[in-house]
């Protein structure tokens, strides 16, 4: 296509790519500007669709303009004042039908002054991760708000059927109507519970990616990717918040291993056995340097700041026993104290087993046997049975390593578990 | 995946003109734009070629050539690594720091990761 008119030289068989690109990088904005003008998500997203359909339509007859962004903007922009205009006017007819007090409720719409989009962005984050509803629904929300994925995206991301998703996406809307939430942005004294709320949904999405597994192998998923940009986002949008840093850092180094946890066969390699070259340097960099940020604002003491700093202690450690286990045990003792949990308690008796000896690591795992939380948890007895091991009681270690196999529902690990039992064996 | 987007060097640029209030505001507009998307992962700005050289090797004779060279619009001035979906998606972020900063000409290159090679 000739370059005519300011429009961008392009072939035409490219524009459907080029306006998948163009939603997910736009639509969140666009929908964030709607929504601030017409209150609800439903008639923002309706905007934001109008919009789009209308430039496929111009587009593909005329070209893709020089600053697709800006005529998406001012077209989303003139049907979000139309349907104020028309809702108005049909408000006014009822209000004379029922001859009340007609109420001037419009809006001087010749007069809206474009708030600043990075607060209407954030104030859409806000809405889709909302306390009123229930993570996933939180999730499934601002992945298709934010993210701009679709629903059939969202469903095979979570490994879930699309109807559930679209349901799931529907019911959430229909609650926040129904409690009349509208657009806004959090008063300082409420912010706090609200960033809460929007970081846990991000650590949620990034978890399920990263735990995602088919059989006995971790399948790549791309609920890290969007929550690792949710994280850059939410960063970047509140750049002095020590626990959003924190909950980037977490993820953009536990993100640093993905390639390295999986074996040649597609079997799941642990963290101390991973080749460490194939460790994606550009994320752990980054999440240092979030780290030293994080540091800056004297905010190391919260829960994500605390779990970022742990696996920024395996991140730096160039081999596995170049690892600072006494630093791991200390943050673990800091984080144990915050954020009190049986998990956390079984990851602080492993750093202490390796800081200080098994016995140490093995006062601090006995008392969570008798947790009914932990009874079926495989992890417990293979971490009793490794400390009991280095302490030479090879019964005790080989009835945990059982103990283990039995709970697993991984192979993999079943089979290294009986392998250490039957090495048991044979020193008993 | 990932995308090493540059612009180049003007003659203005080359020749140490520091930049306008304008254009400073241009690249805190950029900034902020980037901030916003959450697909910036690093990026680096260069000073003019004047303050640097150049190494070229002929069958194994290394020369070593102090700047500043001719020829601006064939520099480097600046590049980011953005984490996008698609090439589209890189080219549509490349688009908007063009237009924000007036760039002339964006490169948007692939960057080649651990996961190629699986």
């Amino acid at each position: 296509m000739a370059d005519l008119d300011g429009h961008t030289a392009t072939e035409t068989g490219n524009l459907d790519a080029m306006v998948t690109a163009v939603w997910r990088v736009e639509s969140p904005r666009i929908i964030a500007r709607v929504v601030r003008l017409v209150g609800d998500i439903d008639t923002a997203e309706e905007v934001a669709q109008d919009t789009f359909v209308s430039a496929i339509e111009k587009w593909r007859r005329d070209g893709i303009p020089n600053n697709p962004a800006a005529w998406l903007h001012t077209t989303a922009r003139f049907l979000a004042v139309d349907r104020i205009r028309r809702r108005d006017t049909q408000r006014h007819k009822y209000e004379q039908v029922a001859a009340t007090t007609p109420q001037t409720t419009e809006v001087d719409l010749d007069h809206i002054v474009d708030g600043d989009l990075a607060d209407d962005l954030l104030g859409l984050i806000f809405m889709s991760c909302h306390p009123i509803l229930s993570p996933d629904a939180r999730s499934a929300l601002t992945l298709k708000l934010i993210c701009g994925l679709n629903t059939a995206d969202i469903a095979r991301a979570f490994l879930t059927a699309e109807p559930t998703i679209a349901q799931r996406i529907g019911r959430a809307k229909r609650t926040l109507a129904a409690a009349s939430i509208r657009f806004e942005l959090p008063g300082a004294t409420e912010r706090p519970a609200r960033l809460d709320a929007v970081r846990e949904v991000i650590y949620l999405v990034f978890n399920e990616g990263y735990t995602a597994t088919s059989g006995d192998r971790w399948i790549h998923n791309e609920l890290c990717d969007e929550a690792l940009r949710l994280g850059r986002m939410l960063a970047g949008l509140t750049p002095d918040d020590p626990e959003t840093l924190g909950l980037l850092a977490l993820i953009e180094i536990q993100a640093s291993r993905l390639v390295a946890r999986v074996g040649p066969d597609g079997e799941p390699v642990l963290l101390m056995d991973q080749d460490r070259s194939r460790w994606d340097q550009t994320l752990i960099r980054r999440g240092i340097m979030l780290i030293g940020r994080i540091e800056q604002l004297h905010g190391t003491a919260g829960p994500y700041a605390l779990q970022a700093a742990i696996a920024a202690c395996h991140a730096r450690a160039i081999r596995a026993e170049d690892t600072d286990w006494p630093r791991i045990a200390a943050l673990y003792d800091g984080l144990a104290q915050i954020m009190p949990s049986p998990i956390v308690e079984l990851n602080r008796a492993v750093a202490t087993g390796r800081a200080f000896g098994p016995r140490a690591g093995l006062d601090v795992v006995r008392p969570l046997l008798e947790l009914p939380a932990l009874r079926e948890y495989h992890l417990l007895p293979a971490v009793v049975g490794d400390l009991s091991c280095s302490v030479g009681d090879h019964d005790e270690a080989r009835r945990q390593f059982l103990r283990a196999a039995a709970l697993t529902r991984n192979n993999q690990e079943r089979s290294t578990m009986l392998e250490r039992a039957a090495r048991c064996a044979t020193h008993s | 995946m990932r995308f090493m987007v540059m612009h180049y060097q003007t003659q203005a640029m080359e020749d140490g003109v520091p930049p306008s209030p304008e254009e400073q505001e241009a690249i805190g507009a950029y900034m902020q734009e980037a901030a916003m998307s959450g697909v910036l992962l690093s990026g680096e700005g260069v000073a003019s070629s004047a303050a640097g050289a150049r190494v070229e090797v002929t069958d194994g004779n290394v020369r070593v050539i102090d700047g500043p060279f001719a020829e601006a619009k064939e520099l480097i001035a600046g590049f980011g690594i953005l984490e996008v979906r698609s090439l589209e998606e890189a080219v549509e972020h490349a688009r908007k720091f063009a237009l924000l900063v007036g760039a002339e000409r964006v490169d948007v290159r692939r960057v080649v990761e651990f996961k190629d090679h699986e």
